[in-house]
């Protein structure tokens, strides 16, 4: 297989790399200097394009390359792959379900714990060396907050799971009512909003979803309420998140995606009431190397011409 | 302000006095909660006698004590109290008052166990995932614009499937237990005697817990059988890839020794909200970021002072009603 080229489109994984290298022609489309060039050089031998949650392969690349069979995903989230484009193509889909549920909605619930109990923002306090004795400032207690889900998918059902042993009462809003689920449903995310103390962004972010979080949605959550974004960047109206942020019309955020990675806007580094993080939902060890195996099985598999292990397309 | 003190004694209403020598975190938060028809406040930090002959003039009649960490209650200053029948903490921990001595001479204690347990086990399991997942060192990253500067941030390790060793298993533990099974972590413990109940694997010392951990979360009360039982040995077999939380009191852990393991890279990272000599916090800290550090307040919200306000009201009212006590420290 080693002549198999795949594209891959942006560092992502060492270890990935490197048993990518082992098996096929890795190509890294991130060291080339003029890109147009490379393809038209190797557009003939480019059989799979690598891409994750920052690039993927749009209608502009499948184009290109006229021998595209397989588009594997380091990430769950599609939404940087052309999936009309790759169905019309008959190239093939795949990306990593469940090895990055656990890690996601662990993660959800750090930053609903970090921002109400104002973790990060202690650890500050103390580090500055200005902690005295008899500095009693309190934080919002987390145990029995009302937490609303948007998609109740893998991680939506894991945010809520972890949620309920905190003794959360759990509601959801998604494209259609779960009648087997037991947490309460809305029909919109703005009701959604208005009856819960968290609102965490858990669904795949598609042209329906864009901007699903805009300022209706974070009146309704309120000067109280708490936004939590595991999920994607555009799916916040983000000007509109940060002047709620900084006009305190919104209780605060912990937010692990933005609409412009690494870009995040500057306005937010003085706040006290939010958590910014670089993307590391699936940020562990363990399920990096996970999401890898997954990469480099379906990846075998195609050119094996056996099943493929997690296809969307 | 002794006149303050003359003014006390000839108030008309001759409600028994509760003495406080400094007021607690949640007096001095919600001091409208202790307004009460069955007893008033005997404020000694008002006054600028010492301590010893404050108690001698005013305290010799006074039956109840409302402590605090601030303000032990030690031997001492229970002879100066020869009234004294009820000694009431704020706090869940009782390592400030010499318990003793109390139980030597029949003197009731009832502390705030069980107000506390729900914030302490978010703060705990907060702490966890914040350094298991690096979210402070990370929300710095950040803010110092490092991001767009230097790539990706490094990865953490996943909280699911972890071994966690609870050490204590009263309400702080016990609470922190339930919410780590929900993360599919696999929760160990050890206490002083084994709770037949509890589906949890138990180990009789905290080395064996260590060894068979991944990370230990401190939930027990300082005695003098666990002042430093967390030690080189035990972080040693805790081993470097360890994280140890830390929400019971400082000097459960020996500071020095564990620092000098942070320093080393000789355990994993640590979660800690006490520390031996507070508010000072070992420096060397400062510059790790596998270390997350908390001023104290893990169980610091509105909820739980207002609950612990209640609770030492209704203590008190129960007190001076001749009525059952609502949450009394049982002896062993």
């Amino acid at each position: 297989m080693e002549s198999i080229g795949v594209l891959m489109v942006c560092p992502m994984n060492s270890y990935l790399e490197h048993e990518l290298e082992k098996r096929f022609n890795l190509f890294r489309f991130w060291t080339v200097p003029e890109k147009s060039a490379f393809l038209a050089t190797n557009k003939n031998s480019i059989r799979a394009v690598v891409g994750n949650s920052s690039a993927g392969a749009d209608a502009e690349l499948i184009e290109v390359l006229p021998k595209l069979e397989i588009v594997a995903s380091f990430s769950v989230g599609l939404d940087k792959i052309d999936l009309a484009k790759c169905k019309e193509k008959g190239i093939r889909v795949t990306n990593t379900p469940d090895v990055l549920t656990d890690d996601v909605a662990d993660l959800a619930i750090g930053l609903m714990l970090a921002v109400l109990r104002k973790l990060c923002e202690s650890d500050r306090y103390v580090r500055s060396g200005k902690w005295k004795k008899g500095d009693y400032r309190l934080t919002t207690k987390f145990t029995g907050k009302k937490v609303g889900i948007i998609g109740l998918g893998r991680i939506g059902m894991a945010v809520a799971k972890r949620a309920e042993a905190f003794s959360c009462p759990i509601s959801y809003y998604s494209r259609t009512e779960k009648p087997e689920i037991k947490y309460k449903y809305y029909p919109g995310v703005v009701e959604l909003a208005a009856n819960c103390d968290i609102l965490v962004v858990a669904c795949s972010l598609t042209e329906e979803t864009l901007h699903i979080i805009n300022r209706e949605v974070i009146d309704a959550l309120g000067p109280k309420g708490v936004l939590i974004n595991v999920g994607r960047g555009p799916h916040v109206d983000e000007p509109e998140l940060v002047s709620a942020l900084v006009e305190r019309r919104l209780g605060g955020a912990g937010l692990d995606v933005f609409e412009h990675e690494p870009e995040v806007p500057e306005e937010l580094f003085g706040l006290d009431n939010l958590v910014l993080l670089p993307h590391v939902g699936s940020g562990t060890v363990e399920t990096r190397q996970a999401m890898a195996d997954l990469v480099i099985g379906n990846l075998e598999a195609h050119f094996l011409n056996k099943p493929l292990l997690t296809p969307v397309v | 302000m002794e006149h303050h003190q003359e003014r006390s004694d000839h108030r008309s209403q001759d409600l028994p006095q509760v003495l406080v020598i400094k007021p607690p975190p949640v007096l001095t938060l919600f001091e409208d909660k202790f307004i009460s028809s069955k007893f008033q406040l005997l404020k000694a930090w008002e006054s600028t006698l010492p301590l010893d002959q404050f108690l001698t003039n005013y305290a010799g009649s006074v039956r109840a004590v409302l402590c605090s960490g601030a303000s032990p209650i030690t031997a001492d200053i229970i002879r100066l109290l020869p009234s004294l029948q009820l000694v009431i903490t704020a706090s869940a921990g009782v390592n400030h008052i010499d318990l003793t001595e109390c139980r030597r001479l029949g003197i009731a204690v009832t502390n705030a166990a069980g107000v506390f347990s729900d914030d302490g086990a978010d703060a705990a399991v907060g702490l966890l995932i914040d350094v298991l997942r690096k979210v402070s060192a990370a929300d710095r990253y950040v803010r110092n614009g490092l991001w767009p500067a230097k790539g990706d941030y490094a990865l953490g390790s996943k909280l699911g499937g972890k071994r966690v060793g609870v050490v204590g298993l009263g309400g702080f533990g016990s609470a922190v237990a339930k919410r780590l099974e929900a993360f599919g972590c696999t929760v160990l413990y050890n206490s002083r005697t084994q709770k037949p109940s509890v589906p949890y694997p138990f180990y009789s010392t905290v080395l064996e817990l260590a060894a068979d951990s991944d990370s230990l979360i401190i939930c027990c009360g300082l005695t003098a059988e666990t002042r430093h039982m967390i030690n080189r040995e035990v972080l040693l077999v805790l081993g470097k890839q360890g994280v140890i939380v830390n929400i019971a009191r400082g000097a459960i852990i020996n500071e020095k020794e564990m620092v000098e393991c942070l320093v080393r890279g000789e355990i994993g990272g640590a979660g800690l909200d006490v520390f031996e000599n507070e508010p000072n916090v070992p420096e060397e800290l400062f510059g790790l970021d596998n270390v997350v550090l908390s001023p104290h307040r893990v169980v610091f919200t509105p909820e739980s002072f207002v609950a612990a306000s209640e609770l030492v009201v209704g203590n008190l009212e129960a007190f001076f009603s001749n009525k059952p006590l609502l949450s009394p420290v049982i002896y062993e």
